[in-house]
């Protein structure tokens, strides 16, 4: 039988330990590819158990949503990074559950958005971004190379070319103000979820965020039934 | 046994220092003088009737043509090195007591050379052929006091036998204690010599003079509590770079300083030292030094301590370095244990691989564009998540525990604005809503505008008064905050404050 790692015979031990890293490395990176953490609520709509290593996912501008993606996984123990966001409610993060020790913002990297996020995806598996503007065809197909071999998510705050999905909030109404009176208790939104798998896209109604800063699913109220 | 100890003594240290740094004559009458007083004196002025203790009047009217220096603790330091390094290469284990004055233990060179005359002769030949200095004194005997007394009666050495020491201080004047007060009190006690001092009985010093008396009463008997601190010798991990000519491109001095980087981190790794913490000083043609402290996340290598360079440079060409460089200092600060940081065979940590990426995204945007967040205390949103650089140290801020009036309910907005944003609340009339001094709103608002565009209001709050460091005519701060829900569903937190309405936040 082969052996797994191919040593080279006449390499110096230094280069020898470095190539050995590095195919260490390599196989980690192939290991890893499990998907990461989704709210039960969102993986249903996606009908995938979790975010897809190596896919990048269309977001619209609501922080909420943003947060309660990064917190799930973050809650798995990986680094966060948000490149280019720099109204990120850091405070309202930790309330939704990310671990603010394991998250890196670039709020402003301005022409360098790409080449950052490019070096960012290396060691950060969940990356958010906000484009300065139009995203070219090139540079995202570059970046999800850089993606799918790291085996990272991209989370895009706007547009992106041959996303994985798109998450989108529809209609939404806040609770708990009045005219005058009262304040912001929760936001009942309809998030819909357009993928490949669900070209028309699939939506429920959940409260984001909830009193609690989290995303909270509505029971579907039990439509009426006569009874006697 | 007591410890056997040499000391090796200059008189009017200070003077020869002074001779040294500035290649004069010491042998002409000078005078060191602080606060008015003369402190040391050369030997010409001591033959004039120049003494320590005199008022520079007095002593120049002793002597006329005495030439007055003025006191510089730094000179004597640094002239003092010499010649204890001098020392060292005989005898390692030196002590500096002060500039002048050092003291070695001299068991070892005595039992190589022979006898502890012949060890303070060679001793004193080796500082008179190496730093040229011929005025030393060296005393001999058991106890560090003694042997301090034996000096300053050596002529040049004075040796005081094994046991003998409480003999030889026993005539020494009082004085010699080196306490002023002691010196003036004991007298008038009818005490005179270390000897009578030592002579009194121990529970009366300790009732007359303490605790500090007590031990001066040791002292004085001859036996010496106090035991030799060798001083070692700091590695040489300093390092410095000359530009000849001045650089005045950032990135030719980063070029220029990187064979000088490695080195600097080649010696530290030597030395079994990860450096975590360095000062960089930066030296313009025309003398202007910009110094900062740079604190690494985990551990500096040279590529790091080059890029600090770099951004220290970018801060600087703004206008603090008004001419090109021409000096550059690296000085280790903090290290640790090297093997605290050795990469393991499986890969870096996880955390460690993190770092070097980071380290290169903020050479890439910027060191402050790179930040993570602390949450602090306070009552606005922005100033509640404090953002900081990547290996900086957080800078203390106020506490997130105490309560702070006036924060906003939960859950919290989903983006906030670190500049607030300038809006438009308006009222039916179309005039920006006010809050009157009861702390009410004049009118209702009904339209919000952000931008071009104008919404309809279809619920808010407020006004929720915040009012900050109101005994700070300076700092005070004082605003009303509304929550705001616009026709396309949208929540706000805005503010009014005396320039007009602004979004701090948006509930998105």
């Amino acid at each position: 039988m082969k052996a797994a790692f191919a040593v080279p015979s006449s390499a110096s031990s230094a280069e020898l330990l470095e190539s050995l890293r590095a195919q260490v490395a390599t196989a980690e990176a192939r290991v890893r590819q499990q998907p990461f953490g989704l709210d039960p609520v969102l993986a249903g709509l996606l009908g995938e158990p979790g975010l897809k290593p190596g896919a990048a996912y269309c977001l619209g501008a609501s922080g909420a949503l943003l947060n309660v993606l990064l917190a799930a996984a973050s809650a798995q123990g990986h680094w966060c990074g948000a490149v280019g966001i720099p109204t990120l409610a850091a405070e309202a993060a930790a309330a939704a559950g990310v671990n603010l020790e394991r998250l890196v913002l670039v709020p402003e990297p301005g022409e360098q958005w790409l080449a950052a996020t490019a070096a960012l995806a290396e060691v950060i598996p969940v990356l958010a971004l906000r484009p300065p503007g139009r995203v070219r065809e090139a540079d995202a197909a570059r970046l999800a190379a850089r993606l799918r071999d790291r085996g990272g998510v991209l989370l895009v705050a706007g547009d992106w070319p041959r996303a994985e999905a798109r998450f989108t909030i529809g209609s939404r109404s806040w609770q708990g103000l009045g005219l005058g009176h009262g304040h912001l208790r929760s936001q009942e939104v309809q998030v819909s979820v357009t993928s490949k798998r669900y070209p028309s896209g699939r939506t429920a109604r959940v409260l984001l965020p909830a009193a609690d800063g989290r995303l909270q699913a509505i029971e579907a109220s039990s439509p009426l039934r006569a009874v006697g | 046994m007591a410890e056997r100890f040499g000391v090796l003594w200059f008189p009017g240290w200070p003077v020869t220092a002074w001779a040294l740094a500035e290649a004069e004559d010491d042998s002409a009458p000078v005078a060191v003088l602080v606060a008015n007083r003369v402190t040391s004196c050369s030997t010409a002025a001591l033959a004039e009737g120049v003494l320590p203790g005199q008022r520079r009047r007095e002593a120049q009217s002793r002597c006329p043509q005495l030439r007055v220096i003025a006191a510089d603790e730094a000179r004597d330091a640094r002239c003092f090195e010499p010649v204890v390094a001098a020392v060292e290469r005989l005898a390692p284990g030196v002590q500096v007591i002060r500039p002048g004055l050092c003291a070695l233990r001299l068991r070892g060179l005595a039992s190589y050379l022979g006898s502890e005359l012949e060890a303070a002769e060679t001793l004193l030949e080796a500082v008179a052929t190496e730093v040229g200095i011929i005025s030393g004194r060296f005393g001999i005997a058991d106890g560090l006091f003694a042997a301090i007394q034996a000096a300053r009666a050596g002529d040049p050495v004075l040796r005081v036998l094994p046991g003998g020491s409480p003999d030889f201080l026993a005539p020494l004047p009082v004085a010699r204690l080196g306490r002023p007060e002691l010196a003036e009190l004991l007298p008038r006690l009818g005490v005179r010599t270390l000897g009578e001092f030592a002579a009194l009985p121990v529970p009366a010093v300790r009732e007359r003079f303490g605790s500090d008396g007590l031990r001066l009463h040791t002292l004085a008997g001859g036996t010496d509590p106090q035991h030799l601190q060798p001083r070692t010798p700091p590695p040489e991990l300093t390092a410095t770079l000359s530009f000849e000519p001045p650089l005045e491109v950032i990135e030719q001095v980063a070029f220029s300083a990187k064979a000088t980087t490695e080195e600097f981190i080649g010696r530290l790794t030597a030395a079994g030292l990860a450096l975590t913490e360095v000062r960089i000083e930066l030296t313009s043609e025309v003398g202007e030094v910009i110094a900062r402290h740079w604190l690494a996340a985990t551990v500096f290598d040279a590529a790091a301590v080059i890029d600090r360079i770099r951004w220290q440079l970018q801060a600087a060409s703004g206008g603090q370095l008004s001419s090109p460089l021409a000096r550059l200092r690296l000085e280790p600060l903090t290290t640790d244990e090297a093997a605290h940081h050795v990469p393991g065979l499986f890969g870096l940590g996880p955390d460690e691989r993190v770092h070097h990426v980071l380290s290169r995204v903020q050479s890439l945007v910027g060191p402050d564009q790179v930040v993570t967040v602390r949450l602090s205390g306070g009552r606005w949103l922005a100033e509640r998540q404090q953002l900081v650089a990547w290996g900086d140290r957080p800078v203390a801020t106020a506490r997130r525990e105490e309560p702070w009036p006036g924060m906003v309910p939960d859950p919290l907005p989903g983006s906030v604005f670190i500049e607030p944003k300038p809006v438009r609340l308006l009222t039916s009339s179309g005039r920006p809503v006010r809050v009157d001094d009861r702390g009410r709103v004049t009118d209702p608002p009904v339209a919000l505008g952000v931008g071009q565009r104008t919404l309809p209001v279809i619920g808010w709050a407020g006004p929720w008064p915040v009012s900050e460091r109101a005994w700070d005519p300076q700092r005070a701060r004082r605003a009303d905050r509304f929550q705001v829900v616009d026709g396309e569903g949208t929540g706000w937190l805005l503010f009014t404050d005396a320039d007009g309405c602004w979004a701090e936040a948006r509930y998105d």
